[in-house]
């Protein structure tokens, strides 16, 4: 069991793991609540949480992990950095310019997609679409919707955001 | 005497500067009312001040904006923020708000608020006129699922009620993924008690006790805005163990998605909501015979329930009427992309393709020719100007090898790469994809290929060949409209922008 400290949750704990699978277990079809909350308590899904899913919901180990793998939201390697920047790359984005604010995004934070930067700072994720469409392009950065977003805005926030 | 002010509280007011613009005003001692949107994003933020003489709207706002809005507000005067009376708004005036009727100007956590304004009167009829006598209405009013397919309500409807079993479930298809589409989340954020009391006449119709909500997790706003809702009709009886004092029961619960567009389908929603991968199911059986766990399951978009109330109230002679062909009643449109009055837009079928880009988006925002639009969602073709005389109905959208999908419109400028566009399809597509089947499994990836190599030359002849009959299999091969649909975009780029797939 590892007990490095997560940058962006909690350091793995079994107890805590238990804690966040429970109130799911007896839902049906309570596996993919109960990722969702484990991930918010760890900042991703970590290794031995898989067995403990899998024991919860009578699912075999294989199946547990099908079912986290699938989803692009569940992060499995580690969590993610202190800030996560979410770039929407979908049509009604793009026709308003959002490539040239990708390209602005991996320049400045020297990241392609779903990379998160060596000092743990920054991750940044592609998204499609956040129903901000008629106000593109859209971002959300810390769960916190960002619209008509351009290369000097992405710049002011990322120069704002705390190190 | 306080000031009281609503102030928009959507997703798109909050990504524009919303809170700041929240704290100024409480800093000032306003008492504000969050709201909906009026869905006039180039608006957004959004404040309406109560004056004694009425509301008065000012947008988009800025933090620093507020203390002229106050002073312009106490001595009666003009501000340049001020857009005149909302209701008088020629955006608004042009629409017929159904669905949207009170989104904007009700405060969505307020029951109270949702009943004052005509709220409940279509369950509240529901459940005085029973089951059958609803699912008459909603198929008389010719309601169509608003979420793509167009499938008619009322069949899904009945398909569940005289399923056989004591247990079956009503669910709400709120993943909406489509790029350009943003009129569910809208709904739930700013009128979720509508949602709400759709579902529930679709319980009472098709005797179901439980309902889920599968919001996406891109949606974290309009996830809380359903579970406060949810919260409160549980508390006033409007969801429990006798709705409205009936003898109906219906519970009703949100489940959050976890970021896969194939989470749309409604078979692989089912399969997620059970806590599996979200893979499609083939059909049959459809879900009105074997659906949630098993169990006979309606299953409809956010703005299909959201329709039943006005059907019920109003009565399905009224809705019928509204309309083109067989594309009955209002549809919520979607305006996005480079357009000037980017917004939702709620109007009967009918009006063309060009009227809604041109006369009520105002053409695009950046003052550029506009060479494309796609309709529809990624899955959605691109059409050029000379088919802006299509009108918004779906047999005349399928007429011109298009889709209407879930209404969502989105405009491109001259500066479009088509074959771009093209490519992103395949390519979103083998991103998206369940990996059931391999017209789309493997067909998107070498989709994707093909068109690079086409690009490059020097066999272009070729390889179009190839990726027209790679599309032709993922067309007819495809267990799904994922795989299915995505020659869509592809061929229609190819067919109606040519030029663009020249070898470079
Ligand atoms: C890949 C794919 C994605 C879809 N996404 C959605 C969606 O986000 N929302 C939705 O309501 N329907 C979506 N659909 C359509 C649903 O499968 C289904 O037709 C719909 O939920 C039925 O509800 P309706 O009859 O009220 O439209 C999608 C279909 C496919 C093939
Ligand atoms: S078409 Fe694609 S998404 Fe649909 S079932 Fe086949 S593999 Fe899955
Ligand atoms: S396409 Fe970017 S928010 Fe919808």
């Amino acid at each position: 069991m590892s007990s490095a400290v997560n940058m962006a949750g909690s350091a793995w704990s079994e107890d805590r793991a238990r804690a966040a699978i429970a109130p799911h277990a007896a839902a049906p079809g309570g596996l993919l609540p109960a990722l969702h909350a484990l991930q918010a308590e760890f900042g991703f899904v970590p290794k031995p949480a898989i067995a403990l899913l899998a024991h919860a919901f009578n699912l075999s180990r294989a199946e547990v992990f099908g079912v986290a793998s699938f989803y692009h939201d569940f992060r499995l390697d580690g969590p993610a950095g202190r800030h996560v920047l979410k770039l929407c790359r979908a049509e009604a984005c793009q026709a308003v310019g959002a490539e040239r604010v990708a390209a602005a995004a991996h320049a400045t934070l020297k990241l392609g997609w779903s990379e998160t930067s060596s000092d743990g700072a920054w991750t940044l994720e592609p998204i499609y679409c956040l129903g901000l469409c008629a106000s593109g392009p859209s971002a959300m950065l810390d769960g916190e919707p960002v619209g008509r977003l351009d290369e000097v805005k992405l710049a002011e926030l990322i120069a704002q955001a705390a190190p | 005497m306080t000031i009281r002010a609503r102030l928009s509280h959507d997703t798109a007011s909050v990504a524009l500067g919303g809170k700041a613009v929240a704290r100024a005003l409480r800093e000032a001692g306003v008492e504000i009312v969050p709201v909906g949107s009026r869905g006039m994003f180039w608006l957004e933020p959004f404040l309406e001040v109560q004056t004694a003489s009425g509301w008065r709207a000012f947008g988009p706002v800025a933090a620093t904006d507020v203390p002229g809005i106050l002073e312009a507000v106490r001595v009666a005067g003009t501000h340049p923020l001020s857009p005149g009376r909302i209701e008088d708004h020629p955006f608004l005036e042009a629409q017929m708000r159904l669905t949207f009727a009170r989104c904007g100007s009700v405060d969505p956590a307020s029951l109270q608020d949702y009943e004052t304004a005509g709220g409940l009167a279509g369950l509240k009829r529901a459940i005085e006129i029973g089951p059958k006598a609803i699912r008459e209405e909603i198929l008389a009013s010719g309601l169509r699922g608003r979420g793509g397919a167009g499938f008619p309500a009322g069949i899904k409807w009945n398909g569940a009620a005289e399923a056989p079993g004591d247990v079956k479930y009503v669910v709400c298809n709120a993943d909406e993924g489509d790029s350009g589409t943003y009129a569910d989340r809208m709904l739930m954020e700013g009128d979720p008690f509508l949602l709400i009391e759709g579902m529930a006449i679709a319980a009472v119709a098709t005797g179901s006790t439980r309902g889920f909500i599968y919001i996406r997790s891109e949606y974290p706003l309009a996830i809380a805005a359903m579970r406060r809702a949810i919260a409160v009709a549980e508390d006033t009886g409007l969801l429990g163990a006798s709705i409205l004092g009936s003898a109906f029961a219906f519970d009703l619960e949100v489940r959050v998605g976890a970021g896969s567009y194939v989470c749309g389908e409604e078979t692989a929603l089912l399969e997620s909501i059970e806590g599996r991968r979200g893979q499609v199911r083939a059909k049959p059986p459809l879900p009105v015979h074997a659906g949630l766990f098993g169990k006979p399951t309606v299953i409809n978009n956010v703005l299909t329930f959201a329709a039943a109330p006005t059907v019920l109230t109003q009565g399905a002679g009224f809705y019928r009427d509204l309309g083109v062909g067989r594309s009955r009643g209002t549809m919520p449109i979607q305006l996005a992309g480079d357009i000037k009055h980017g917004g939702l837009f709620e109007t009967p079928f009918g009006v063309t393709l060009g009227e809604l880009v041109n006369d009520i988006g105002g053409g695009t925002a950046s003052g550029r020719p506009i060479r494309a639009v796609q309709v529809g969602g990624p899955l959605g073709a691109y059409f050029p100007p000379s088919l802006f005389d299509t009108p918004f109905d779906y047999e005349a959208f399928t007429a011109k090898g298009g889709l209407i999908g879930h209404g969502g419109i989105v405009v491109f400028n001259d500066t479009v790469d088509m074959a771009h566009q093209a490519r992103f399809a395949m390519e979103f597509c083998a991103v998206e994809s369940c990996g059931k089947c391999t017209p789309c499994r493997i067909g998107s990836v070498r989709g994707t290929e093909t068109i690079d190599r086409l690009l490059k030359g020097p066999d272009k002849a070729a390889q179009m060949a190839l990726l027209r009959d790679l599309c032709d299999t993922m067309k007819s091969g495809s267990l799904c409209a994922l795989g299915g649909f995505v020659p869509y975009p592809v061929l229609s780029a190819i067919d109606h922008f040519p030029e663009d797939f020249v070898a470079r």
